[in-house]
């Protein structure tokens, strides 16, 4: 009977894996302290409690382009874009303008005036304002290169808590303690003091915090408050016009939409309060800001918001981002009207030894290597097998200097360990099954801080993405490590590498950057191979085939790529899969595929992983269809055994782990999954406000 | 909407040589409703009973005096006050014949008006505008009066109003085109002044109308371009000093009327409530340029509601007491009784639909010589159902066709509804007459309920049309209880043989035929086995022959304990809304035959409902298994002390308990299930995954 083996052969094909999953890679995002939203470049700036700044692009599927690590003593408090140049401003009294380029801060002054509070910048783009501890608003004109301190406005008694330009750049808004001034900005004289209460009860005796204001063009002042208050004023005549007290804690932030038709406010207990600017009735022509929606998408404060054409976008002490769609501006059920939560970066914080089973975990202060567990003995699928022996941590390596870890990589074989700040490199050299280390001291000059780490596969060279999309090539040797020369893409490309992947064989190596730039370079050469035609979503993930090589790519908007390397073109089956579309729900995955892998024991196998499922794409096997559903494996195991080969797909979905931070191949053929579950993060953030809840 | 009803005469007027006026002074209240005081221009005053269009009694001044202010009654003292000869003030009673031997004072000032109203003193107003109290007056008729008004004032209008706490003379005068309006106060004495804008050149106001609401005065005026103001004074407004300038009278324009060609010679407009003004005068908007008409307008919507031509020369002149308006138009002063409901958007816009009260609340109206002498003209619409009350059923069947043929479906709607009311009501009232079909038609057409026809269901219980019935019970949403019971006496005391000969829907027979048709089968949602086990508890009692017993039974109830046509009637009852606590009361009327009877019937659908539970009932109609449960449960309430004492009833209430005991059982046992399968769901969470697994997977 022949149909045996073949059924037999099929199973080993796909078939078991054992795979390790773990769970005590304790990453802990930090909390999120600012945002500020472009609208012409559709870029969201975020500041975390630890100093780090992410940028989203929210043209690009909300994708995590940038990440700029953060740094001990810098605290973001209030961030702002400048047409395209960013600024922050913190409590350590400095001013930073970032280099977005290369993912590092490019100057900061010093406001000498205590904690800054905030920072607002004018309609033009001409004057910076930041308010202080000291109770002054200070003046900086925004210059070509750098920014230059112009005047204080008159000193106030009481720090500034929040500030907010008229559109007109003639007037601004500050919030204070009790109360709320309005300057004139030319003259620097204080015009209104506009008193805000204090709230009820025991709390009438502790001042108001004016957390955030809004200065809007028809010269309504918007204010939030410590007492739970939105408050609205005619900032013309400095009246109350209307108050609306929306929690017993605090409000905590204000954003206004572009055209000041909607606000939301944020507030300690996590909900996010709607007020839209409506007539109270149809065909008035009085219109009122008025309560409409209520969202809460969050356990903790909510410290930052943007409110942008179609959304609102919400962040603050439980470290989620949350994206929630205004169902009256986008179409209902389709990708923009899901909700978006991004929890985790779109880029891998673990790093897989193949070779050697050992895990190297990122974290913003030290590093972390683990040898994974080993067990004997067969199991039935589904089910799991003792642990011989455990998962065994081998070495922490606590960072050097103030600033945070940006990159990391540890070499397939385990012997080699590299990681950047963005102001130093540091390479290691582990010995002795990876338990003790040495710091390689004598490194090549050309070795600057990277921004993207890779080894190859043979362990005997380094790569480290530069400036200017350029990689640093390395060869690693016992005594010395020789520096053997700079890849260069061609000229004009300035944005940074973010992915890095070297060939299998060692003749290639691929770079991706944030403008989509794919390049690919000749090793032997130390040339550029060729460029892979630019698609308009930023790369995601990448890898070279060991045996074909060529080169997968995926991008933030879902598509896979297939290029041929050798014949420099797109491959059939990638033509294939364009041709034929993915399937929707493949399409309307929300986290982006962070590694792409190949199963050597199968070369028509890729190994795909985002946050939710791992996928392993089999080329020989049929797309699936547009029209059919897209089964994933746990539907699949519940079908009786002929239904399975009726429905099976080349996508071998599967989504048993949550929440994966990494899903990676060894060379036994055994699987590694890194999952971190948000409830063990939830677990870890402080307590909530309390709450009073039925019956308690 | 507001309406005016159809007027009828009071009494001619002198006929008039091309005079201006009507020759009618003054209308007054009476004691009552019913009771008018009316002055005319020269000796004449009468009081006539309104309803009855008759004098009661008539006082003349002697040849050679006039009366120069209208009788006012003083309800206080019963006794009617008048002015004669501008000075003399005349009092006098009902029973007083002969004026001239009445009371009389003499006044050192010219009397412009005596004022009375109900809850207020008499008041005197001067020409001169000073004003006082006719009891402090006679006290020393020739008692100085002062001059209010200066030399070219001249009064125009004056009134008298009682508010909660103080009495009010309003009067208006003119001086050189300028017009004020004064506010005197009495006990304290108070005058105050405003000056009443100035509308275009030359023209003064037609005429006055005061309303009091909310402790605002309301003024409401007329000018000759149509122009309706209102002018509010409050009645608290702080008392300005001696001598200080009029103060300016903000006005609102309420309405805005047309006039036709020219301006408005005589007319006249009366606020009725706040939101209706009776103008007359003032030409109809859909009906040209005649000016002879009197309309009711809605001051919120702007809207007209109601108009009516009244014939002859208008004078302008308007009065309004107790809903009527008082109207002398060319030779006949009318009496034309209105209605202003609560005005809403909706009924102002004519879209609400009417509640057909109007034929029993209007006035009763005397017919007129008048009327009756030249009837043709003054009835041009009758309407169609009017007519009918005469007509033969053929032709009532035929316009009944004719008028449901009809397209304009907004307007059938109450139109069918008074035509089915008309019907009902002239069957109940004529043994002889009855049109089954055109009635079925009606109701078909779905615009019907109960409330407006509230007699339909009766009529048809009565004329035995129990296919009228099923409809009404089908279509109408809102049957009283009381009636649902009635239809169920009747249905449940009916023999089945006259229940056979019944015509009835033919989907609910079918219905019904097929749950009698259907097989006994084994149960299928667990009833027959606790059937079973009840069996076996009564066996330890009874023995074998309880058994047989029970068997017997059980066929017996497989049979429909009434036939298939009075089965579909009480299907129906089944299916009505109710609610229970009213229901309850009427169901203790049924005599316990009945109650038997209908227990049987509502245990028999049960068991035939039980065992074929999940049986789709294909679109039919048909009581649901909780409609027989409610109505089960209503029965054994109302009649549960009478049922335990009748023993034919015993087996039935075993069955029944049966039941409730099966279904406890039956929800008992849903509920372990559900029991269990919880503690599945938490097994299968258990699994905890530790720090580190190593786990084989299997992909597909």
């Amino acid at each position: 009977n022949l149909n045996v083996p073949k059924a037999r052969n099929r199973k080993i094909q796909m078939g078991e894996f054992k795979v390790h999953r773990i769970r005590f890679f304790d990453y802990m995002p930090s909390a999120i302290r600012a945002m500020a939203f472009s609208t012409r470049t559709e870029r969201l700036a975020l500041a975390r409690a630890d100093g780090a700044l992410e940028i989203f692009n929210f043209s690009d599927n909300y994708f995590q382009e940038k990440v700029l690590p953060g740094h001990d003593g810098r605290a973001v408090e209030a961030l702002c874009w400048v047409g395209p140049r960013l600024f922050s401003a913190g409590l350590n009294g400095e001013i930073t303008e970032y280099d977005l380029e290369n993912l590092r801060p490019r100057y900061t002054v010093d406001a000498y005036g205590g904690p800054i509070w905030t920072i607002g910048v004018n309609s033009q783009g001409t004057l910076l304002a930041v308010g202080c501890e000291d109770g002054t608003v200070k003046m900086f004109e925004v210059l070509k290169e750098r920014i230059q301190f112009q005047r204080n406005l008159d000193r106030q008694r009481g720090r500034i808590i929040s500030l907010s330009w008229h559109p007109s750049g003639t007037l601004i808004a500050a919030g204070m303690m009790d109360m709320i001034r309005i300057f004139d900005a030319e003259t620097g004289r204080a015009t209104h003091r506009l008193v805000v209460d204090r709230g009820a009860g025991a709390s009438k005796s502790k001042e108001v915090v004016v957390w955030s204001i809004a200065f809007l063009s028809d010269y309504t002042i918007i204010s939030s408050d410590s007492a739970g208050k939105v408050q609205i004023w005619d900032g013309l005549n400095g009246t109350l016009i209307r108050t609306h007290l929306i929690t017993k804690w605090d409000v905590l932030a204000l954003s206004v939409s572009q055209d000041e038709s909607s606000l939301v406010a944020g507030t300690s207990e996590g909900t996010v309060v709607q007020f839209q600017f409506l007539s109270s009735t149809v065909d008035r022509l009085d219109k009122d800001w008025v309560r409409t929606r209520t969202f809460k998408n969050h356990s903790h404060d909510v410290r930052a918001l943007a409110h942008t054409e179609t959304a609102v976008v919400s962040g603050g002490m439980d470290t989620q981002l949350v994206v929630r769609p205004l169902l009256d501006k986008v179409e209902k059920n389709t990708r923009e009207s899901a909700i978006r939560k991004v929890s985790f970066p779109h880029r891998s914080l673990v790093c897989c030894a193949k070779k050697a089973g050992v895990l190297l975990f990122q974290f913003p202060d030290h590093l972390e290597l683990w040898r994974l567990g080993e067990s004997d003995g067969y199991g039935k699928p589904g089910g799991s097998l003792p642990v011989k022996r455990g998962p065994e941590k081998l070495i922490q390596l606590k960072r050097k200097g103030e600033d945070h870890i940006c990159c990391s990589a540890l070499s397939p074989c385990g012997g080699w360990l590299a990681y950047s700040t963005v102001t130093s490199f540091r390479l290691y050299r582990l010995l002795n099954g990876s338990i003790s280390i040495c710091k390689v001291s004598k490194l090549p000059k050309d070795l600057r801080p990277a921004h993207q780490l890779c080894f190859s596969t043979d362990s005997s060279k380094l790569f480290a993405s530069s400036s200017n999309s350029s990689v640093v090539v390395v060869a690693l040797n016992e005594p010395e490590c020789k520096y053997l020369g700079t890849l260069k893409a061609k000229y004009g490309c300035r944005q940074p590498v973010h992915l890095l992947s070297a060939s299998e064989n060692g003749k290639w190596l691929a770079t991706a950057n944030t403008d989509c730039e794919v390049h690919v370079y000749n090793l032997d050469k130390l040339k550029l191979h060729c460029t892979v035609p630019v698609y308009g979503s930023c790369p995601t993930a990448m890898a070279i085939h060991p045996t074909t090589s060529n080169l997968v790519v995926v991008h933030a908007d879902q598509q896979i790529f297939e290029y041929s390397l050798v014949k420099k073109e797109y491959t059939e089956w990638s033509r294939r899969l364009q041709k034929q579309g993915l399937h929707s729900l493949w399409l309307e995955r929300d986290t982006p595929i962070t590694h792409v892998t190949f199963n050597p024991k199968n070369p028509a196998h890729i190994i795909v992983q985002d946050l939710f499922m791992f996928c392993i794409i089999d080329k020989s096997l049929p797309l699936p269809e547009a029209k059919n559903v897209l089964y994933n494996q746990m539907t699949l195991r519940s079908l009786p055994e002929p239904d399975r080969v009726l429905h099976s797909h080349g996508f071998k979905i599967c989504k048993d782990f949550q929440h994966l931070l990494c899903v990676s191949l060894l060379e036994d053929h055994s699987l590694v999954v890194v999952e971190r579950p948000l409830l063990d993060i939830v677990s870890q953030l402080p307590a909530p406000v309390r709450q009073k809840k039925f019956a308690t | 909407m507001a309406a005016l009803y159809a007027g009828y005469t009071l009494r001619g007027l002198a006929p008039a040589q091309n005079r201006p006026n009507s020759g009618i002074q003054g209308v007054e209240a009476e004691r009552d409703s019913d009771h008018v005081v009316v002055t005319d221009s020269t000796r004449c005053v009468t009081l006539y009973k309104v309803s009855d269009q008759k004098p009661l009694s008539c006082w003349t001044v002697k040849q050679g005096h006039t009366l120069t202010g209208a009788a006012v009654y003083n309800a206080r003292t019963q006794e009617y006050v008048a002015v004669s000869d501008r000075k003399v003030i005349r009092i006098w009673k009902e029973d007083d014949i002969i004026l001239d031997k009445a009371f009389k004072a003499t006044v050192s000032s010219d009397v412009w008006r005596v004022h009375c109203v109900a809850g207020g003193d008499p008041v005197v107003l001067f020409h001169r505008g000073a004003v006082r109290l006719l009891d402090s007056l006679l006290s020393a008729p020739q008692q100085p009066i002062e001059e209010v008004l200066s030399p070219e004032e001249a009064i125009s209008w004056s009134t008298n109003i009682v508010t909660e706490s103080q009495q009010f003379v309003i009067f208006t005068t003119e001086q050189k085109g300028d017009h004020f309006l004064y506010l005197q106060r009495l006990n304290p004495n108070s005058l105050q002044r405003y000056h009443l804008e100035r509308e275009e050149p030359g023209l003064s106001p037609l005429s006055f109308s005061v309303s009091y609401r909310d402790k605002h005065i309301r003024l409401l005026y007329l000018y000759p371009n149509g122009h309706v103001y209102e002018s509010v004074v409050s009645v608290r407004a702080p008392v300005p000093e001696e001598g200080a300038q009029a103060l300016p009278l903000p006005r609102s324009l309420l309405l805005s009327l047309p006039v036709g060609e020219g301006l408005l010679q005589a007319a006249s407009a009366q606020e009725l409530d706040e939101a209706h003004v009776a103008v007359v005068g003032v030409p109809h908007p859909s009906a040209g340029s005649g000016k002879d008409f009197l309309c009711i307008w809605n001051t919120n919507f702007q809207t007209l509601q109601a108009g009516k031509e009244m014939a002859g020369k208008i004078y302008g002149q308007l009065w309004s007491f107790w809903n009527k308006l008082f109207i002398p138009h060319g030779k006949t002063f009318s009496v034309i009784p209105y209605d202003c409901p609560k005005s809403s958007l909706a009924s102002a816009l004519g879209k609400q639909r009417q509640v057909k009260k109007d034929e029993s609340k209007a006035p009763t109206s005397v017919p007129s010589w008048n009327t009756l002498l030249h009837e043709e003209k003054a009835h041009p619409s009758r309407t169609a159902e009017t007519r009918k009350t005469t007509a033969p059923v053929e032709e009532v069947q035929r316009e009944v066709q004719l008028l449901l043929s009809r397209t304009d479906t907004q307007d059938l709607q109450t139109s069918v509804g008074q035509l089915a009311s008309t019907l009902a009501s002239r069957s109940l009232n004529d043994p002889a007459f009855y049109t089954p079909s055109s009635l079925v038609q009606l109701v078909h057409t779905r615009y019907l309920c109960h409330s407006v026809c509230p007699d339909l269901v009766l009529l048809a219980l009565e004329r035995k049309d129990y296919f009228l019935c099923q409809l009404c019970l089908q279509f109408f949403p809102d049957i009283p209880e009381v009636v649902t019971c009635a239809c169920l006496k009747v249905f449940i005391s009916m023999s089945d043989v006259d229940a056979a000969k019944v015509n009835l829907e033919p989907d609910s027979v079918f219905f019904m035929e097929a749950l009698i048709a259907q097989e006994h089968e084994a149960g299928l949602n667990g009833f027959s086995l606790a059937d079973e086990e009840d069996r076996s508890d009564n066996l330890a009692e009874g023995g074998a022959t309880a058994q047989r017993d029970n068997e017997k039974a059980s066929a017996a109830e497989q049979m429909c304990p009434v036939g298939l046509h009075k089965a579909v009637l009480l299907n129906e009852i089944l299916q009505t809304a109710y609610f229970d606590s009213f229901l309850l009361p009427h169901l203790k009327d049924l005599s316990s035959q009945d109650v038997v009877l209908f227990l049987q019937y509502l245990q028999f659908v049960y068991l035939k409902f039980s065992h074929d539970a999940c049986k789709p009932t294909q679109g039919l109609r048909s009581p649901s298994l909780t409609q027989v449960m409610d109505w089960m449960g209503l029965l054994l309430d109302a009649h549960f002390t009478v049922l335990v004492m009748t023993p034919d009833v015993k087996d039935l209430l075993l069955n029944l308990h049966r039941f409730v005991k099966s279904q406890v059982r039956f929800v008992s046992e849903l509920g372990k299930i559900e029991g269990s399968l919880q503690e599945l769901d938490k097994m299968a969470l258990k699994r905890d995954v530790g720090q580190y697994s190593i786990e084989i997977i299997e992909l597909f």
